[in-house]
This record gives C-alpha cells, sequence and structure tokens, in this order.
C-alpha cells in the first residue's frame, strides 16, 4: 500500500528531528532529553572521525570475522526448483548473529563519551550476548533486563551471559518479555543518567537510536553488495529478510533502497495467524502509535493500550518496529509480509537437513517466505537472504515443538 | 490564552500565602466505584489541585507502586472515555479543584490528539502532563493545547541545563512541574536543599508557579518542599496505600485520604517553619 509521494532518496533519513515521515522522533521524558541530544552529537561526531570508523573496522574484522561470507545455496535452489538463492552468512559472526555489528559501534561510543556502566535489554538474549561480550571485551559492567519469561525460555543464553560477567535482572512486570524489558531498561536508565550507557538493540527508539543502529548494521548489505558483484555480475532481484524490529534487515536493505530495480521484501512473525490475536506482526496487523521513544507501528488496542505480540522466537516478539520500516511501508518501496510459527519451525528443519546450516528461528521466517516466492521464479532470479543468527538458542524450544525430550 | 481553573488556584494560594498541595492517583483504580469515590473526597481532604493518571499499559517512567496501579485500572476495565466521565461526574459536584491528566501520549494519540482536547475541555479538565512528550514534540499536543484553552504542564528534570530551559519553558502555562530526582516515581527522597536551588533557578526565568514532585512520601517531606515550592505533588505514597487496601482487604476511600489529609497538613505548615 502507498500512501505517501515517493522521496528523491529513501536514504536520507532521519530529519533533523529524527523523522522518517511521520515516524521516529524522541518521545521520551524530560529527563532522558538531555542525554539523546548528547549522544547524538557524539554519534555526529564519532561518524565524521576516521579513527573511529577504523577502529570499528578493526574489530568488524578481527573479533567478530567480518566480512561474513555470501553464500549460495545450492540445493536449497534446487529443492525449491526456481530463483537461485544466497544467503548473507551473518550467522558466522562471533556471537552467532547480526547483533554484534551494532554492538562494537555502540560501545566504542560510550568509551568515547567517558560512560563507565552499560545497560541493555534483550529478548532471545542474542542482543543480551553481544552486549555482554563487548562489555566484557571492554571491561565495562554491564546490566541486562531481560523478561521472566524469556530467562525461562531462553537458559542457554542466559548462562552465556553470566559466563561474560553480565549481570542478569529479571523483569516480571507486564508479560515479562522484551517490552517489558525495554521498559525497565529506560527506568534504569533514567536512575543512572550520568555514567550509563544503554546499547539499544534494534534500529528503534528515539533517535538516534533508530538511525545509529541501522548505520552499524548496514555493514551486511554493503558488503553483500560488492559480494554479489563478485559472484553474479549484478544486484540480487529480491531481498529477503526477518523483522521484529527490524536491525538485521534494515542492515541488508538500506544500501539498496535507492536500486529500484530490487525487490526488497520484510518478513514478519505471524505466530499462529494473523487472523489470531497471536501474532507479532506490528506492519501487517498494528497501527501507528508512539512507545519507547519513537512513532511506529504498533499492536495495540482501540484505546491504545499496547498488546502483547506472540512468536515462537523470542527474537520477533515485539508488539513495535523501528520507525524507518513503518516509513518503507507506507511510501511502498519495501513489501512487508508475514510467516508463522509452523512455517518457520518446517524451514528450520529444511535448511538444517539441506544446507547443514541449523538456522536461528528468526530468519527460519525469512527462509519460510522464500519458500513461499522462490519455486515460481525463473532460475536467473537471485534471492538474496539475511541469515541473521545460527540456531543453537532454539534447539531446546524447537524440540520442545517437535514433542521430544532434551535436557536444557 | 484565558484563564483556566489552575491559574486561579495558583492565585488564591498566593493570596492565603501557602503552598499548594497535588495529588496523584490513577483513574480507574482499583476499580471504577472506589475511584470515583477517591476522586470526590480529595478536595474536602486537603487536596488543592488533582492530578488523574490516564492508565497505560507501559508507563516507562513509574516506579512499581504506580505500573501496579495502571494494572489494577486496566484489569477493571479503565479506558479514556470512563476516564473523562469521572472527570464529568466529578465537576458536577465541583468546578472550582482544577483536575491534570497524567500520562502517556499513545491512549491519547490513539483516542485522536484533537477529538481529546475537546473532550477533555469539555469534561472540565484544565491541564495535561504527557510524560513522553518533551519540548521537542510540542507540535504533537502541547501547541494544540494552548489552542484550545487547555494548560500543558512540563516537567523539567535535574538533568535539564541551563542552555536547555528556554527551550523547555517555551509554549507552556498552568504551572512548571519539577521532578525532583533522576529517576522513576516512587523512588529516592528528594534533597530540600537541592530542590531550593533548582527552584530558584527556574523562576530567575519563569513566572509561573513551580510544584514539586517525585519521591515525596512524608508530611515533614512535604512540608520542606512546601518552604521552596509553590506545590508539591505526592503520587506514589497514595497509590501505595490503595495497593495496601487492596491486599489487606481494608478501605481504600479512609486510608487514601487519610493520608491525603496527613500530607496536605504538611504542606500547610511548610511556609512558617
Amino acid at each position: 500500500m502507498s500512501t505517501v509521494p515517493p522521496p528523491n532518496s529513501y536514504r536520507s533519513g532521519p530529519d533533523a528531528d529524527g523523522r522518517f515521515g511521520i515516524y521516529g522522533g524522541r518521545f521520551v521524558a524530560e529527563t532522558l532529553m538531555p542525554l539523546i541530544l548528547s549522544l547524538e552529537e557524539a554519534y555526529e561526531a564519532a561518524k565524521r572521525d576516521p579513527a573511529f570508523r577504523d577502529e570499528l573496522e578493526y574489530l568488524n574484522k578481527h573479533y567478530s570475522g567480518r566480512p561474513s561470507p555470501l553464500y549460495f545455496a545450492e540445493r536449497l535452489t534446487a529443492h525449491f526448483g526456481g530463483a537461485k538463492i544466497y544467503f548473507k552468512r551473518d550467522e558466522l559472526n562471533h556471537t552467532g548473529s547480526h547483533k554484534i555489528n551494532n554492538c562494537l559501534g555502540q560501545i566504542l561510543l560510550a568509551k568515547r563519551m567517558g560512560k563507565t556502566r552499560i545497560i541493555a535489554e534483550t529478548g532471545a538474549g542474542q542482543h543480551g550476548v553481544a552486549v555482554a561480550t563487548v562489555a566484557a571485551r571492554f571491561g565495562l559492567p554491564c546490566t541486562v533486563f531481560m523478561g521472566a519469561t524469556d530467562i525461562d525460555r531462553q537458559k542457554p543464553n542466559v548462562f552465556r551471559m553470566r559466563l561474560l560477567g553480565a549481570d542478569i535482572r529479571a523483569v516480571t512486570a507486564g508479560s515479562g518479555t522484551l517490552k517489558d524489558a525495554m521498559n525497565e531498561a529506560l527506568r534504569d536508565w533514567v536512575t543512572h543518567v550520568d555514567d550509563t550507557f544503554y546499547i539499544i538493540g534494534t534500529a528503534a527508539g528515539p533517535h538516534p537510536y533508530p538511525a545509529m543502529v541501522r548505520d552499524f548494521q548496514s555493514v551486511i548489505g554493503t558488503e553483500a553488495k560488492a559480494q554479489m558483484q563478485e559472484m553474479e555480475g549484478r544486484l540480487p532481484d529480491t531481498l529477503v529478510a526477518c523483522i521484529g524490529g527490524g536491525s538485521n534487515a534494515i542492515g541488508l536493505f538500506h544500501p539498496f533502497l535507492d536500486d529500484p530495480e530490487v525487490r526488497i521484501l520484510g518478513v514478519e512473525a505471524a505466530g499462529l495467524g494473523l487472523d489470531t490475536p497471536d501474532h507479532a506482526a506490528s506492519l501487517t496487523g498494528g497501527a501507528p502509535g508512539v512507545l519507547h521513544g519513537n512513532r511506529t507501528y504498533l499492536l495495540q488496542d482501540d484505546d491504545g493500550q499496547i498488546l502483547e505480540g506472540h512468536s515462537i522466537s523470542a527474537g520477533l516478539d515485539y508488539p513495535g518496529i523501528g520507525p524507518e520500516h513503518s516509513w518503507l511501508r507506507d511510501t511502498g518501496r519495501v513489501e512487508y509480509v508475514a510467516a508463522t510459527d509452523a512455517e518457520a519451525l518446517d524451514a528450520f528443519q529444511l535448511c538444517s537437513r539441506l544446507e547443514g546450516i541449523i538456522p536461528a528461528l528468526e530468519p527460519s521466517h525469512a527462509l519460510a517466505h522464500v519458500s513461499k516466492i522462490a519455486p515460481d521464479l525463473p532460475p536467473d532470479h537471485i534471492i538474496l537472504m539475511n541469515m541473521c543468527g545460527r540456531g543453537d538458542k532454539d534447539v531446546f524450544a524447537v524440540a520442545g515443538h517437535l514433542g521430544l525430550e532434551i535436557e536444557p | 490564552m484565558s484563564q483556566t481553573r489552575i491559574d486561579r488556584r495558583f492565585a488564591a494560594l498566593k493570596a492565603e500565602g501557602r503552598a499548594g498541595f497535588v495529588t496523584f492517583l490513577t483513574a480507574g483504580d482499583p476499580e471504577p466505584e472506589t475511584s470515583m469515590a477517591l476522586l470526590r473526597g480529595l478536595p474536602a481532604a486537603g487536596a488543592d489541585i488533582i492530578e488523574l493518571g490516564m492508565p497505560f499499559t507501559d508507563p516507562m517512567a513509574d516506579g512499581p507502586a504506580i505500573q501496579a496501579s495502571n494494572q489494577r485500572a486496566l484489569a477493571a476495565g479503565q479506558t479514556m472515555l470512563k476516564t473523562l466521565d469521572m472527570v464529568r461526574a466529578f465537576r458536577e459536584g465541583d468546578d472550582e479543584t482544577p483536575i491534570v491528566l497524567m500520562g502517556y501520549y499513545n491512549p491519547v494519540y490513539a483516542y485522536g490528539p484533537e477529538r481529546f482536547l475537546k473532550d477533555a475541555r469539555e469534561a472540565g479538565v484544565d491541564g495535561l502532563i504527557i510524560v513522553d512528550l518533551p519540548a521537542e514534540e510540542d507540535r504533537e499536543l502541547c501547541i494544540p493545547a494552548l489552542g484550545a484553552g487547555v494548560n500543558f504542564i512540563r516537567l523539567l528534570a535535574p538533568t535539564t541545563d541551563e542552555a536547555r530551559l528556554p527551550r523547555v519553558l517555551e509554549n507552556i502555562s498552568g504551572f512548571v512541574y519539577y521532578v525532583s530526582i533522576a529517576g522513576i516515581t516512587g523512588a529516592a527522597a528528594p534533597d530540600a536543599g537541592a530542590v531550593a536551588a533548582a527552584v530558584s533557578r527556574i523562576k530567575a526565568r519563569c513566572a509561573l508557579p513551580v510544584a514539586v514532585g517525585f519521591g515525596v512520601t512524608e508530611p515533614d517531606q512535604a512540608a520542606a518542599i512546601a518552604a521552596h515550592a509553590d506545590a508539591v505533588v505526592v503520587g506514589s505514597a497514595l497509590v501505595r496505600e490503595v495497593e495496601n487496601a487492596v491486599q489487606n482487604g481494608g478501605d481504600a476511600v479512609t486510608s487514601v485520604l487519610r493520608k491525603v489529609s496527613e500530607l496536605a497538613a504538611g504542606v500547610r505548615r511548610g511556609r512558617t517553619k
């Protein structure tokens, strides 16, 4: 659906007020306002500083293992019998997901700003692990807020964070999931304004977070573009990425937004189905609202109360989405679709058996959509999918869904 | 804009030579009937200005006590329409005590800002405090509120520095709400000396009355703040009385209004200290 006239460039946002069209902004309490303004100033200065860029590049290469490979998924391609399928292998990064890209950038900024304490929220624990990792690497104490429900269903990541020295705070408010963890992190931040840096994990929150997280994640799309040029001598025809808050997706999409010949698809979590209340598809099943510092599409009732998302994947189980995605939806530049729990579970198993890659449940949603479109596309059509995380953390949950018992 | 009940109340307080007492309760907490009885009882118990919370699922700036009160109200079926109805019902018996609706932007945004301002004004609402609308977002509700004759009351924090003050004090009316601690509601107690310094810093820049809140729980603290501020705000301590009554099967109206009287007495003796 296109409700907004197309801009000259899809890559120039946000504006000075932190807006992408009507989305984004700085909807925070006054106590936090001076902090996000100084963060914005520090980030703008860091972006222009070659020493900052060099250090980030060095860490991306030698600590995280970038560039991540671009991989031709030959057996899946043969299996679907249509388009050529490529994976951008961000699950091979240090810590097992794309989350490290953003955490390295933000911790360098925290050091630059002289902050001495790190806080973060996490849902599935992938961002929490990445934050705990960079905090350990840079010797800063770190507190991770995690919903009590999520702590229960993501035990391996909880233990991993503890090994890395992070203090895990269980959040019992609300439903004890990602949204409540983010509320609690904001409450902590407002109480420790002098020394604390809040590393937000997705491309959401008050300006400058959506733009900053996108910039740090855009390494995914920038690399993929060059790698595809090398392997195929051209741009891909279709991009596919899963979307919870949308950080891996915006990281892949952003460098391609002004290439009109590239079709771009974001895949939300349809949970038990979009016709049920149990899904986490903010764009396909929500309405614009204001939460966690930005205006964006939200799952909410008619009275503006936020609804709980549901997804088999704790990483997609968030009632909002990054504001740039909301704008890309309204402009029609990116199409947003959804895949159910069951479809993701099928894709998870298929990828494991055919490619020897156990994907996280999050990119399994992207693959589920690839499985719907690839068979009907010609063999010279190239689909590039972001394999944004590995599935080790999900094996216990998946075993449960398949009716198998394994010891966590 | 023309005078509101808030302006008149502060003028009267000034004439009396005392600070005002601002109470906060969440609309619909613990359920509609008790909440309405509480609202009606507040002025006689000593509340000079009433802040009525519009419940929200995600009260990000609030501590555990007010979070729980939001949840109780929502669980008991509170909606924006019901909150406005409460104000309307209150106005049938009291046309003088100012009412300020306080909360987060999303329920207002979902209701529709223009429609909300019109309905709130007609119901008898005098002012608004929207926690997550800083000066940078004034176009959303603050400027439309000025046009609709509703005071938009801004929160100022210890983190609001001198350079930022002019921006924050732009476009506001009614009174200034100084958040006495960098933190969430109901947390640490404020330091009266630091509050006094902050209040005079704000008063040097702005002619509006300054109310101080966050962390005030006892009459003596209220008295200490009242010595320096034009009004003292108490929320979490009152909401905790509701919670205790719900948990122990007591009468919330009696215990909350008793607490209001004690705190009001503290506020009233603040200036003679």
